[in-house]
């Protein structure tokens, strides 16, 4: 495999992931009027994506660098290109991405309502419009051959472009769907999540259907589909049998096969093309005409190899430390943390091992003595030793300088 | 108004709105690490108070910042292809290592540690605040290194195609300019968050509330601030030979100095100056300081605007090649000036800080002194940018050449538009949650919240 075509794959890997992952963040964020119902349900809801969003929109912030990285002539063509749809999207991800911290920190229900209808609308707006611009690669819009987009908005706004919106904000809602059955308890809210993954799923199965063909047909290769949009429908048929049969783990690994191979499929259809010239295949953006030189792949993929374990590691462990189910909204206004004073370890320590119908913390003035003494005290303020760290620091500043020449040291 | 001054007026407004989170929650990400490390230690609870005090307002902070900075990362490619095709070999490896180094590990740790305080071990929680940390100064260090190639682009050769083509990785990282640009930047995003976090301390101390607490954090904040400035003077001053030798035009232009001289001197006022004013009106004029600031020796020589006029126009071709000489000129000096003030609000604190809670008027000025940090970082990227002008990139593209030729002048106003009412609303909600909490009472109990506990969605597993 070429580097090309591996930083191709690397892309591709890039927006699955962003898709699965912030797929069902836009998915609870759409739905979290209709399955919370009220203002505790609510909170209920966006608690179970509070600690996990905002690393998973960095997938689409290293997808689109990556980009710049590896491919700047399709990073250039697309972004000048689809520009009111990229200004649509950003707008939209400003809106959600304000709306969980604004929303739990407004005070009044009208805000609450309003920092609510952000999200809502940000989440849909976001797949929809990342929809058209990922339609809009494949079905092709006018690039002359300076690779510039020659066209306007209602080139953009093409059918095929619409219906791969509609369908990507389609599958962020059943993925939503099912991520809330496994995340809420509590019975009404999970009847509800399930009501909404029972309605969505088999929509979303004959939508994937309908738009698998159309992509095939879109990329020039007849009604019979590939083995991978073969993958998409058979997946999301079997979520939608799989929610029906209440098995909630497998029903939202169905729906994340079927994000995953309908992207995979978008992809697939438009290599070695990366942006389709509707004035002409000799205009095509492919993979190798806007590629960087090998040298900055090989760096990149370097760079790559180091920290994606790392990252994929860090990001698998947030998401066994929230594991469970989401009981309660999320921390108070206070912000967040234990109890003041805390509980303190030294407690548990002095007191010795709790018995068991004892309190903890220690009762007897012996134990309390010791707590204390066990304590470090506060201790100075760290001024002094700052202040000799910054002076040392000055200090081996001005010797690195050589004395320059013609300024004899004070003697003017 | 031209397509390029549009797109311009909007890279400028986002980034400097941009700008003005960024330092905000870098330097409150460490200040938030050391004040939980020393309640890690000490156990004294004013730190977990203060943690969590100053920790909420980072946490509203980053939300502003996070959303941002993701519009910069699109708008090289929708207002700048001209200048994403030509240097994106170059300029997009350390924005991709950005996103996989530096974001990836400050939104996850920053969600690991809002939410986990009661799941994580204390150890393990405390690791999570210094993961962000981390993280800040990982983004700031791969934009910086991108940036500083514009400044004096480094590491790349052009290729047949007219491109600029990434040759050495090492020495992007080593440009001379960013090793310097790159500290003064952190430094500066400590001050920021210190000057905050004494503002603040400064109003509750006024109030006599929690008045132990505060003094702690204000004598913290003290405790970087001087040190922090007095480097960043000096740190600065070094940034400004670098540049001054790549980028002679630039501080010529800081200096209003038209004509070559040896020595100079340099001009704490002057009247007129500007492109059509050769000859200004220099007021207060301290003899040597302009050759020692620009290139490090007594004597040193500064080549006026004229001469690289000149020179320029021989190496490149006819064309303007100053930049707007008002701007430079008033934007270095409003930051040194307020660098300076700030330096000496600091050790009149630091002279003070045994008896903080009975210097009114020392705790008057420096609530004030809380917006002035954001000028000060505002005039620095003010003067560093518009002081690169013709060039997007010095030397290889022009700013009017990196725009992109398929954007109509609609679409940039509209969007223009779009950012300047989003980033209005943005600005007052922030600013009105930051004072709603910067007022509040530090966190004596846990407050009893009706939507704490809810019987209806009792865990199922």
């Amino acid at each position: 495999m070429t580097l090309v075509a591996f930083w191709f794959l690397v892309l591709t890997v890039l927006w699955v992931g962003f898709l699965v992952l912030d797929g069902f963040d836009f998915g609870v964020g759409m739905l979290h009027g209709v399955v919370g119902r009220d203002e505790r349900g609510r909170s209920a809801v966006i608690s179970t994506i509070g600690p996990l969003w905002d690393a998973n929109e960095v997938w689409l912030i290293v997808a689109t660098a990556g980009t710049f990285a590896a491919f700047p002539g399709w990073y250039a063509t697309m972004f000048s290109g689809f520009y009111p749809v990229v200004l649509l999207v950003l707008a939209a991800l400003i809106l959600r991405g304000v709306a969980f911290e604004f929303r739990s920190h407004s005070e009044s229900d009208r805000g609450r309502r309003l920092w609510g209808a952000a999200l809502t609308g940000g989440s849909l707006l976001v797949p929809f419009g990342l929809g058209i611009v990922l339609g809009g690669l494949l079905g092709g819009v006018p690039i002359d051959s300076d690779q510039e987009f020659v066209g306007d908005l209602g080139d953009l706004l093409a059918p095929y472009a619409l219906a791969t919106g509609v369908t990507l904000v389609l599958l962020c809602l059943v993925q939503g769907a099912t991520f809330l059955t496994l995340r809420t308890g509590g019975a009404a809210l999970h009847a509800r999540a399930r009501r909404a993954a029972r309605v969505l799923a088999p929509v979303v199965a004959l939508v994937v259907l309908g738009f698998c063909t159309w992509t095939r047909v879109e990329s020039g290769n007849g009604f019979l589909l590939s083995f991978i949009e073969l993958a998409a429908v058979l997946a999301a048929i079997a979520a939608a049998v799989l929610v029906h049969g209440g098995r909630e783990g497998a029903a939202f690994a169905a729906t994340s096969v079927t994000i995953t191979a309908v992207v995979l499929s978008l992809f697939t259809e438009l290599y070695p093309r990366v942006m389709v010239s509707s004035l002409g295949a000799a205009n095509d953006l492919t993979a190798q005409n806007t590629a960087a030189a090998s040298y900055s792949l090989t760096v990149m993929t370097v760079v790559l190899a180091v920290l994606l374990p790392v990252v994929l590691l860090y990001q698998a462990w947030t998401y066994v430390v929230f594991r469970g189910r989401v009981r309660g909204p999320r921390v108070d206004d206070g912000g967040p943390g234990p109890d003041i004073p805390a509980p303190r370890r030294e407690q548990v320590a002095a007191g010795g091992a709790p018995s068991g119908d004892e309190p903890a913390e220690p009762t007897s003035p012996a134990t309390t003595a010791r707590a204390v003494d066990r304590r470090r005290s506060p201790g100075p303020l760290p001024v002094r030793r700052l202040a000799t760290g910054a002076l040392t620091l000055l200090w081996a500043w001005l010797l690195s300088q050589d004395v320059p020449a013609g300024r004899p040291p004070r003697s003017r | 108004m031209s397509t390029v001054d549009l797109a311009r007026m909007q890279f400028a407004g986002t980034s400097i709105y941009h700008f003005l989170f960024v330092p905000l929650t870098i330097g409150l990400a460490f200040i938030t690490a050391l004040l939980q490390t020393r309640w890690h230690r000490t156990d004294a609870p004013e730190y977990l108070r203060l943690t969590k005090f100053f920790g909420t307002l980072l946490v509203i902070n980053v939300a502003v910042g996070v959303v941002t900075g993701l519009v910069q990362e699109f708008q090289f490619g929708m207002n700048w292809s001209g200048y994403s095709r030509f240097v994106g070999d170059v300029f997009g490896a350390p924005l991709a290592m950005e996103g996989l180094a530096a974001f990836f590990l400050e939104s996850t740790f920053l969600a690991l540690w809002v939410f986990g305080w009661n799941r994580l071990s204390r150890r393990v929680h405390l690791a999570t605040i210094w993961a962000v940390a981390a993280g800040g100064v990982l983004s700031a260090a791969f934009i910086m290194a991108a940036n500083s190639w514009m400044q004096n682009p480094v590491g790349y050769t052009i290729n047949s195609a007219g491109r600029a083509q990434l040759t050495s990785i090492g020495a992007v990282l080593t440009n001379p300019v960013f090793l310097r640009s790159f500290v003064h930047v952190l430094l500066a995003s400590l001050i920021t968050a210190a000057v905050v976090m004494l503002g603040i301390s400064a109003w509750h101390l006024r109030r006599g509330s929690h008045a132990a607490a505060f003094d702690r954090s204000a004598r913290i904040a003290l405790a970087i601030i001087v040190p922090a400035t007095m480097l960043n003077l000096l740190v600065g001053s070094e940034l400004g030979v670098t540049e001054g030798k790549f980028q002679p035009m630039k501080i010529a232009a800081a200096e209003a100095q038209w004509q070559s001289c040896q020595p100079c001197s340099f001009s704490l006022f002057q009247i007129g100056g500007g492109a059509d004013d050769h000859d200004p009106t220099k007021i207060l004029q301290v003899p040597h300081l302009l050759s020692l600031l620009a290139t490090n020796h007594w004597d040193g020589p500064v080549a006026g605007m004229d001469e690289l006029q000149a020179q320029y126009e021989q190496q490149y071709g006819p064309g303007d090649y100053v930049p707007n000489v008002f701007v430079q000129y008033w934007s270095m000096r409003v930051m040194a000036y307020l660098g300076s003030l700030v330096l000496m609000i600091g050790l009149w604190g630091l002279w003070r800080r045994k008896k903080l809670a009975d210097s009114r008027l020392f705790l008057r000025v420096a609530v004030w002194m809380i917006p002035v940090p954001f000028v000060i970082n505002t005039a620095g990227w003010v003067l560093t940018e518009n002081g690169r002008q013709p060039w997007i990139v010095q030397g290889l593209q022009k700013t009017q050449d990196a725009v992109s030729a398929s954007v109509g002048t609609t679409a940039v106003v509209v969007s223009l538009i779009v950012f300047f009412v989003l980033y209005g609303v943005l600005a007052l909600v922030d600013w009105g949650l930051m004072a709603r909490f910067a007022r509040r009472e530090l966190a004596e109990a846990p407050p009893a919240e009706d939507r704490a506990e809810e019987p209806d969605l009792a865990p199922s597993y």
